[in-house]
């Protein structure tokens, strides 16, 4: 499908919030574990409609996982829900050995995540966890672009048993996917089909990845446009197949360039069908002082900054 | 749900001494293990196993059973060698303890052993997995309860605080952990290394109400855990005084002991140590 970018910009919390209320109402097993974070996860909602199902326990991530944890073999099934660097960066080994060695069904939250938070500096940015939690075996990884997308994968999430990282930002995107779209779990969403390079995306990326393809069409390259929001288990086939049929990849991500899409997308390039690529990120810094879509920029994460790098891959033939 | 079995005092002691030599060859055998905790937390864990937790081996996964997490997930001789003769595997299985492909891992991961609520190994994480079953078990309105046993120095990491905190904060009369205070850690005496005194007014700062016993007698053990919880609309706390390496004297609150494998000389000389006693 080729989708058309929307005008309007979501907070995909929202979507996020919404979908839970819904799911609450659904499932009385669903329950919302917190740091103090009630409003930055926007399950102010949740908390009113279901106010004892709503744990906050405080500032305490170590505890706030374990907690999940010992809820998911309670019986219910718990969204642990927290600014993504602390939930990740805090409580890494109580992700790794309560949540996904464990095997519990707790469904982790990182809200705000990438550089979102923006001039609050490095300490609140989260430009490693795709590296931290697709390290960690058993826990599958997601970073949904848009609210239709955000609402289906917390869905499915809710729906299916698993230790999950789920990964949401707070920065305005526009709809990129169709209302037919129908998300699904370590699959690959083409948005726009082409045979000359492939620009892979996901989170707030995918949008900047669209609009790119547009800015190659005017210069007679044809761009296929994946977004992966599935960064865990990654969708081998599509990678290869886009390797193959396009011959260039360039990947794009609110993360570092280290260990993260752009990372898990090379390792299936160099075994299976070695292509040229360039992998967009944060180039391993710890970001200066800036508003996000200033820092967006200044890390060349833009429509103009993925057009160059397929450019300069497509002079490169 | 099961009936408890029905045990005395006598009874779980005579158990203990039979296991306490089992865990012996298990670790000789192997060549690895944590002897010294292992011997600390056995009474603890007879006790519990045997008497007070509301648990049947056929269903290890009713979601009626009580709670037990093995915090100090180290001492996974004591823990394994208590569900093997508690039914929960056959005791013939103890024989694979970190074999190849065993699924008796240094450290109990639940997905592979009946009976272990959560993988522990890396310390702290038993108290707040436990804090999150017991939250579970108020919200659904569940009547069985929560068990947890760390060890003391295992406390030196602030997890278990942010969990204490909450389960005061929550009044989880549900929850109980047992400390196996046997005043050592892998290196050194804790006290020495960092010191937790006051530990029980610590606990009570943290709005639990705390017993401190002798972690080898049965009869206190048994009346404790009998008088759960100790004050209601509070979580309990129970300071079990215990020694590590307990039963073998040499071994006994000697800080070298924390995860030594015994020589066939030694082995020899702990069995007839543990033979010798009633």
């Amino acid at each position: 499908m080729n989708a058309t970018l929307d005008a309007k910009l979501y907070d995909c919390r929202d979507a996020f919030a919404e979908t839970l209320e819904r799911l609450g109402e659904q499932d009385e097993r669903i329950v919302v574990v917190v740091n103090d974070s009630v409003g930055s996860s926007k399950v102010g909602g949740f908390k009113k409609k279901f106010p004892d199902r709503l744990i906050n326990v405080g500032i305490a991530e170590q505890n706030m996982v374990g907690v999940g944890a010992g809820l998911a073999n309670a019986g219910f099934i718990p969204f642990v829900c927290a600014a993504a660097c602390f939930l990740t960066g805090r409580a890494l080994e109580q992700i790794k050995a309560d949540v996904a060695y464990s095997n519990t069904n707790v469904k982790l939250v990182g809200i705000s995540s990438g550089m979102a938070y923006g001039a609050l500096g490095p300490t609140h940015h989260s430009i490693e966890d795709f590296a931290w939690t697709r390290a960690i075996a058993n826990l599958t990884v997601i970073a949904p672009a848009d609210p239709t997308e955000t609402s289906q994968v917390i869905d499915m999430a809710a729906k299916t048993p698993g230790p999950m990282f789920l990964r949401l930002s707070r920065m305005g995107v526009p709809e990129v996917h169709d209302k037919g779209y129908n998300f699904e779990l370590g699959k690959a969403a083409t948005l726009r089909e082409g045979k000359d390079i492939t620009l892979i995306a996901n989170g707030v990326l995918v949008t900047k990845a669209l609009e790119a393809a547009s800015l190659l069409a005017k210069d007679g390259i044809d761009a296929r446009v994946l977004n992966m929001a599935t960064v865990k288990p990654i969708d081998k086939a599509a990678i290869i197949k886009a390797a193959r049929e396009t011959g260039a990849i360039v990947t794009a991500e609110e993360h570092s360039t280290h260990g993260g899409l752009g990372s898990a997308i090379a390792e299936v390039v160099v075994e299976n069908a070695p292509v040229q690529m360039r992998i967009l990120g944060v180039p391993g810094v710890f970001a200066p002082t800036g508003e996000a879509p200033w820092l967006l920029e200044h890390f060349g994460l833009t429509a103009q900054g993925i057009y160059e790098a397929a450019k300069s891959l497509k002079t490169h033939d | 749900m099961t009936v408890k079995p029905l045990i005395s005092a006598h009874d779980l002691a005579s158990r203990a001494k039979a296991q306490r030599k089992q865990n012996l060859e298990l670790i000789y055998n192997t060549g690895m293990g944590h002897i010294g905790g292992d011997m600390s937390a056995t009474d603890i864990l007879i006790t519990l196993y045997f008497a007070i937790l509301n648990i049947d081996p056929r269903k290890p996964n009713d979601p009626a059973r009580d709670r037990f997490i093995m915090s100090k997930g180290h001492c996974s001789g004591a823990l394994y060698s208590t569900l093997a003769n508690r039914g929960f595997f056959p005791v013939e299985d103890l024989k694979t303890y970190m074999q190849p492909l065993s699924k008796l891992n240094g450290h109990p991961d639940r997905n592979k052993i009946p009976g272990v609520e959560t993988n522990t190994g890396p310390l702290g994480h038993g108290l707040p997995v436990a804090v999150g079953t017991a939250i579970g078990a108020k919200l659904g309105k569940q009547s069985w309860r929560t068990y947890v046993l760390t060890g003391d120095g295992e406390l030196q990491e602030g997890s278990n605080w942010e969990a204490a905190m909450l389960a005061g904060h929550r009044g989880l009369d549900n929850l109980t952990v047992i400390i196996d205070r046997n005043r050592l850690q892998q290196g050194d005496w804790v006290e020495a290394t960092n010191n937790l005194e006051p530990l029980a007014d610590k606990w009570r700062a943290f709005g639990w109400s705390v017993s401190e016993i002798d972690g080898h007698d049965y009869d206190a053990l048994l009346e404790t855990f009998h008088s759960l919880p100790l004050e209601k609309g509070k979580p309990s706390c129970i300071v079990a005084h215990t020694h590590k390496g307990n039963g073998i004297s040499f071994m006994q609150d000697h800080p070298g002991w924390h995860h030594r494998v015994p020589t066939e000389a030694e082995l020899t000389e702990a069995l007839q140590e543990l033979g010798e006693k009633a």
